[in-house]
């Protein structure tokens, strides 16, 4: 993967000179200390990220926190004050008009959170704005509308006046308008805030399909924690025009770089976020199929447990023997093989806790984290799930 | 002392004589200069305004009293509905009974002369105000001072200008109807959506492109009403200019008055008020029209 986009050392004021809050800045003063005595807004405060191609990169934070600023400076809606912004490699920053409009033209949508759409013009010509700006021909352009349009569910809503049309559709013929230049990315501010939390769900699975099948590169601005980690390979968490961290979600929820992070995910529903694999952990006893069930009961009874998974010499995964079986079959004198007890539940390690909690809460034997191959990547107890649901922290460090 | 102390009195209470500046004469002695100088400019102004002024008229006076009728109702019938049509054209076809017809046509081709030229300067302005706040700062205090001064000080100038006749009249009625449009023309641009706009640039649309597509579409219901407005106040000079000769049912009016004949002047004033009616209908059902396919 390579970086799409490269924001180095962006900083944007408004309402006056860059250079007269330079200073104050690098000494390191605050926001509202900055405003109060100069008059200047600081917008942004020297951020610096990138974004991978066909990535999904979620900005978030709290209204205020400079996010919005952040992506027009991406479109140059906003001129940043000082920085550069390199897009495959070239600094849009430095553009002419011309270069800009082309780069507007091509390379980048923009979906708006109250949608943004042309009232005056029909869902299908809304659609064409882009195409038509770019001259290209009639025929053509409403061909390419239609697609569009049917690719996001539109069908049949064409001729349609945008007050026609719920909040819902209203953002589907926003998404289909940036759609339709075909752009390598798009920028999303809050696309979906303005909408029912039903419709928001539904927006959210679409756009990821969306994603899936197309592999735009996505930068999605939200205040909204549980969007942010549905949504984000990776996510960044801005506060006062800086961004306090980046992270993937999971590494955000597992280790918030400050206070500040750790309230705002506070309330995250980590459910949808954790998965199998944040939650499991190294099994403490491990028998292999070779070994009698002397071996296996001497493990149960060092490692304090009453049932131990037993797996192949290369790991993968073959059954579970309990305490009360491999005394039997010690008296007995047979083999681990014969008593080997499959009723146990196996996970793959990107299931969410969502997923486990049913299986976690029904069964009486660890839920075993297996990979393609059945190897055995480690277990998951019932305690580990639901403790994970209580603090966020995940119980790897056990 | 005494003495000393009346004089105190007078300076608080009458304005000092000694601060004393007339502006006027000032101007008086730009408006000369201008004649002096730029009588070629004023004189092919006076053409042109009178080429298309007398045109109009003659369209019109050729215009059979019927065809008229029938596109008030038509268009009565449109923006409106079919009982206002009726009731419009109704009232048209009363100028005619009263014997005002020829007169009311005169008139209406000073009102349209006047409101032709108050558009094609007034939403170029509107436009310029609403992109730049300092041509907002400027032309806000002109406008003001266009709308509030009386109309017989720039009616004199306007006859020094132009001479007498219909073309100075048109001069006074273009600066008395110019600001709704302009004012209107810049609210509706300004209060197009900020994120319309955006939309419109992040597509890569060039400024006149956002212009022409997204911001003036966006308000032209608000221009609407503002060209409503900018024709009831040049219909409302009809009977000022007429003080400095023109014809039409203004004269009328003014006659009538000055003879004393009430129902001469009743009748012509009437006629204006149906003109009004008429005309400020049928433009406001245009620009609801307008507002509601937003």
């Amino acid at each position: 993967m390579t970086a799409k986009i490269k924001v180095e050392n962006l900083t944007k004021v408004f309402n006056g000179n860059y250079k007269t809050v330079l200073k104050r800045l690098q000494k390191g003063e605050s926001k509202e200390q900055i405003l109060k005595e100069t008059g200047i807004t600081v917008g942004l405060n020297n951020v610096s990220f990138e974004v991978q191609e066909g990535e999904i990169f979620v900005i978030m934070g709290l209204s205020g926190s400079g996010k919005s600023t952040l992506l027009r400076c991406l479109n140059l809606l906003n001129v940043p004050s000082a920085g550069s912004i390199f897009v495959d490699g070239s600094n849009i920053v430095k553009y002419t008009k011309k270069e800009l409009k082309e780069f507007r033209q091509t390379k980048v949508g923009m979906v708006f959170q109250h949608f943004g759409l042309f009232t005056h013009r029909t869902v299908l010509k809304n659609v064409e704005y882009g195409l038509e700006i770019r001259g290209v021909p009639k025929e053509e352009r409403t061909e390419i509308a239609k697609k569009t349009l049917a690719a996001v569910g539109l069908e049949g809503w064409e001729e349609h006046f945008p007050s026609q049309l719920s909040g819902g559709m209203c953002q589907r013929v926003g998404l289909a308008r940036a759609l339709a230049n075909d752009p390598d990315i798009l920028l999303m501010d809050e696309p979906f805030s303005a909408l029912d939390p039903l419709i928001r769900r539904e927006m959210q699975l679409e756009l990821l399909d969306i994603h899936a099948r197309l592999k735009k590169t996505i930068v999605f601005i939200t205040h909204d924690v549980n969007e942010a980690f549905k949504l984000g390979d990776r996510v960044a968490v801005m506060k006062d025009g800086v961004i306090e961290q980046i992270g993937t979600p999971e590494e955000i929820l597992a280790n918030p770089a400050n206070d500040y992070i750790a309230e705002f995910v506070q309330d995250v529903d980590k459910t949808k976020v954790l998965q199998a694999k944040n939650i499991m952990f190294k099994p403490g006893a491990l028998v292999s199929i070779k070994d009698g069930p002397k071996v296996a009961i001497r493990e149960m009874r060092d490692a304090g447990i009453s049932s131990v998974f037993v797996v192949d010499n290369e790991r993968r995964l073959q059954g579970l023997v309990t305490i009360d079986d491999a005394l039997k079959a010690l008296q007995e004198r047979r083999e681990l093989q014969d008593i080997l007890i499959k009723d146990y539940y196996t996970t793959g390690p990107e299931t969410s806790i969502e997923e486990l909690l049913p299986l976690a809460s029904t069964t009486k034997y660890p839920l075993a984290v297996v990979d393609d191959n059945n190897k055995l990547l480690g277990i998951i107890v019932r305690v580990s799930v639901l403790s994970a649901l209580i603090n966020g922290q995940t119980e790897k460090e056990e | 002392m005494l003495h000393n102390c009346s004089n105190h009195l007078n300076i608080m209470q009458a304005f000092p004589e000694l601060i004393s500046f007339k502006l006027g004469v000032y101007v008086e002695k730009f408006v000369e200069w201008l004649l002096a100088n730029f009588m070629g400019f004023f004189d092919a102004l006076n053409r042109v305004i009178r080429w298309f002024l007398l045109n109009t008229e003659a369209f019109l006076q050729w215009l059979p009293w019927w065809v008229l009728v029938l596109v008030v109702f038509l268009l009565g019938w449109r923006y409106k509905k079919l009982s206002a049509g009726i009731l419009y054209a109704f009232f048209l076809s009363l100028i005619g009974v009263f014997g005002l017809w020829e007169l009311t046509m005169t008139t209406l081709a000073i009102v349209l002369t006047s409101v032709i030229i108050s558009l094609l300067v007034g939403i170029p302005v509107g436009i310029l105000m609403s992109y730049q706040a300092k041509v907002e700062v400027v032309i806000k205090p002109i406008l003001d001072g266009m709308q509030t001064m009386p109309s017989f000080v720039y009616l004199i100038p306007a006859m020094m200008f132009f001479g007498l006749g219909m073309v100075p009249a048109v001069f006074a009625t273009v600066i008395y109807s110019l600001p709704p449009v302009i004012r209107l023309t810049n609210l509706g641009i300004q209060n197009v959506s900020k994120e319309m706009v955006e939309a419109a640039y992040s597509f890569g649309s060039s400024t006149w492109q956002t212009l022409l597509k997204v911001q003036l579409p966006q308000a032209l219901p608000t221009i609407m009403t503002g060209i409503n407005q900018t024709t009831m106040m040049a219909l409302s000079m009809v009977v000022i200019s007429s003080m400095i000769g023109v014809q039409g049912l203004g004269y009328e009016v003014l006659s009538g008055i000055s003879r004393i004949e009430i129902a001469r002047a009743f009748d012509a004033g009437l006629s204006i008020v149906i003109l009004a009616i008429i005309i400020d209908r049928i433009s406001q059902g245009i620009a609801d029209k307008y507002r509601i396919s937003e």
